[in-house]
């Protein structure tokens, strides 16, 4: 069974489509890239898919669960997690509460054993802890944990929002540009990153990306958008040959290689 | 006015430098707040017991107290939560009604005194209850309705009791026993600070300082807004509540004009003085606000010109208050306030012994 099923998915904000008839079958473990110029409606499928905007038409399930009408803690529950294009920490609050705020579905107490800090609340408030300084410490992020997340370089940050993704114990990791105002340098350690916590954490992985280094050398399979259509779908090697997708970029003054 | 001095001596420590040293001593000691805990309890009982003040001020303290209880669980959605509630004097008023009508009429004569936490956890419940009627309505969907429900709220509180003549009408209670002492009114403060920072120190409390940073995103990271916004909404009410039973029997007399929209305006203000989103705050800014207003007796209906200015400079120069986001460590659970240095040292010993 496919993890993730997306069918005919579309979306209209107002007479404009940003999505029309997106189809998806995700396997376990796949690493599959969404590229396409700005405005093809990327980052829309990936609101879609978590219930930030819920489907005009078409159907998104999840290990056979339908997402369409759900709310976004609910499908983050069922582990689809996150990242952002323009990076959505929790700015004011802590390193370590940004990872910790992401165990809310996983807090094994009550609003009453919280409120007297009694029963659970002591045994898991430490275990909420030590997973998130672990989580830290993988990223290289736990000499930062009291620091406010604004506070950190442009990097770390980027760094933070997938551990906190990764705090909400997904099944299924969703990076929109993650290497987005990277130099070429921090590109590469990123995609030793992301392959190696798709190994350590079991992940299937779509990831939106601008930088074709990044997704040419890392997915395994690639999605072509523009104008909220689909215009191409293959292997990396298919894609860069494409003439579809070359007029696509070149129409907007890019290019793809 | 003159430049600093060239010639200081960097080696000897400014009052200041010592000050700091001293401050940074109290603040990293503990043990010092059960400490003083058991020393306010005892004064609590023994102040009134040997008049070690005059009833005039121990009113004061218990207005200090009442207010402390208003501004931190108005705190916990204006500030903590960063929306924007302006009725709490509502809430407030039905905490009051009903543990007046229990103490009044309900309760057999002569067992008020016995009686009496019974009807403020009655007054605590019914006014968590309808914060919870105006909150699933106002939180269904997003955006500013909150502002605008509790402001009706406040008013439709006012004129229901207004219109029921079997509970006084306008004319109010008159004649509730004086049974709010020192010693009940240091519990219930101690009772809803501590609740409070313990909810603010869970995840539930850390779900709420999410959906001020960012909801959408607080959403995403599997946090339940919707349950989060009832709970703490809810929780604030209760205490409005408790503070209102508390209040009703110190004043002795309730009518609806005592919890209209300036009631609700003076919380509000003792918040943004205060600080949002700090325990520390909602004290201090309860505590400096309640002895402005008694200092500023004399000036009569101009403190209604001052007040609301306070509120405007501090809006413009402090948004966020004395104390804003920042938390006097006392407060803190040693397990947040030492998180990673805890995971660290726990870390090394197994490294050491092997
Ligand atoms: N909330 C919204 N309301 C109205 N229109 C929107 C909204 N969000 C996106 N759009 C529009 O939908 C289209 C697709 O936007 P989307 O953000 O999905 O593009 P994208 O492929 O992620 O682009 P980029 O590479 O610039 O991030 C754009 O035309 C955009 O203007
Ligand atoms: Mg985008």
């Amino acid at each position: 069974m496919p993890l993730l099923e997306a069918s005919h998915v579309t979306h209209f904000f107002g007479g404009l489509c940003a999505v029309s008839d997106f189809n998806l079958e995700l396997q376990p473990g796949e690493l599959i890239g969404i590229i396409g110029p700005n405005g093809a409606g990327k980052t829309t499928v990936f609101n879609l898919i978590t219930g930030v905007y819920r489907a005009s038409r078409g159907s998104i399930k999840m290990g056979g669960i339908e997402l369409v009408g759900k709310t976004p803690n609910q499908i983050t529950a069922l582990g689809i997690a996150r990242t952002f294009q323009n990076i959505r920490l929790f700015k004011d609050l802590s390193v370590l509460d940004n990872v910790r705020i992401a165990h809310y579905s996983q807090m094994g107490y009550s609003p009453l054993e919280a409120l007297l800090h009694i029963g659970r609340y002591q045994a898991e408030e430490q275990r909420i802890i030590e997973e998130a300084m672990q989580l830290l410490s993988v990223f290289k992020l736990d000499h930062y944990a009291e620091e406010r997340s604004a506070n950190l370089p442009y990097g770390l940050q980027r760094r933070l929002e997938i551990a906190r993704a990764l705090a909400t114990h997904p099944s299924l990791l969703l990076l929109d540009e993650p290497a987005a105002g990277m130099n070429p340098n921090e590109i590469g350690q990123l995609m030793e990153l992301i392959h190696w916590i798709r190994d350590e954490f079991k992940l299937t992985i779509i990831l939106i990306e601008h930088q074709m280094r990044l997704v040419m050398g890392i997915c395994e399979r690639i999605k072509v958008l523009d104008f909220g259509a689909t215009i191409a779908e293959g292997l990396p090697a298919e894609i860069q040959n494409n003439p579809k997708v070359l007029e696509a970029y070149l129409g907007e003054g890019g290019g793809v290689a | 006015m003159a430049d600093k001095p060239l010639t200081s001596q960097p080696e000897k420590p400014p009052t200041l430098e010592r000050l700091r040293a001293g401050w940074e001593k109290i603040a990293s000691n503990r043990k010092a707040l059960p400490i003083a805990l058991v020393v306010g309890f005892l004064l609590s009982f023994a102040i009134p017991q040997f008049e070690l003040v005059n009833p005039y001020v121990q009113l004061i303290l218990m207005y200090i107290g009442i207010n402390i209880i208003l501004t931190i669980s108005l705190n916990l959605v204006n500030g903590y939560m960063g929306e924007f509630s302006v009725g709490h004097a509502g809430f407030m008023a039905v905490g009051a009604y009903i543990s007046a009508l229990l103490t009044t009429r309900v309760f057999p004569l002569g067992s008020g005194a016995w009686l009496f936490p019974l009807a403020v956890i009655a007054g605590g419940v019914g006014a968590g209850l309808v914060g919870l009627v105006v909150a699933v309505p106002s939180f269904k969907t997003r955006g500013d309705y909150l502002a605008i429900v509790t402001l009706a709220l406040n008013m439709i509180v006012k004129s229901v009791i207004e219109n029921i003549e079997a509970i006084g009408g306008p004319r109010g209670i008159p004649g509730i026993d004086k049974l709010t002492t020192l010693p009940w009114t240091f519990f219930w403060t101690v009772l809803a600070v501590w609740v409070i920072r313990n909810f603010v120190y869970s995840n539930f409390g850390r779900g709420v300082l999410s959906i001020r940073e960012d909801e959408i995103a607080s959403d995403l990271m599997s946090v339940n807004t919707r349950q989060v916004k009832l709970l703490a909404f809810t929780i604030s009410s209760f205490f409005a509540g408790i503070a209102g039973a508390l209040f009703a029997h110190v004043l002795q007399f309730i009518s609806p004009r005592v919890f209209d929209i300036i009631k609700s305006t003076d919380v509000l203000i003792m918040v943004y003085l205060g600080g949002i989103g700090s325990i520390a705050g909602s004290i201090l800014g309860a505590t400096i606000y309640t002895v402005l207003l008694e200092v500023l007796r004399p000036l009569g209906m101009w403190r209604m010109v001052f007040m609301p200015l306070v509120l405007v400079l501090l809006m413009i120069f402090r948004p966020r208050g004395i104390m804003g986001l920042r938390e006097f460590r006392w407060f803190i659970p040693y397990r947040d306030l030492f998180a990673s240095r805890l995971w660290r040292q726990k870390k090394e010993v197994p490294d050491a012994s092997a």
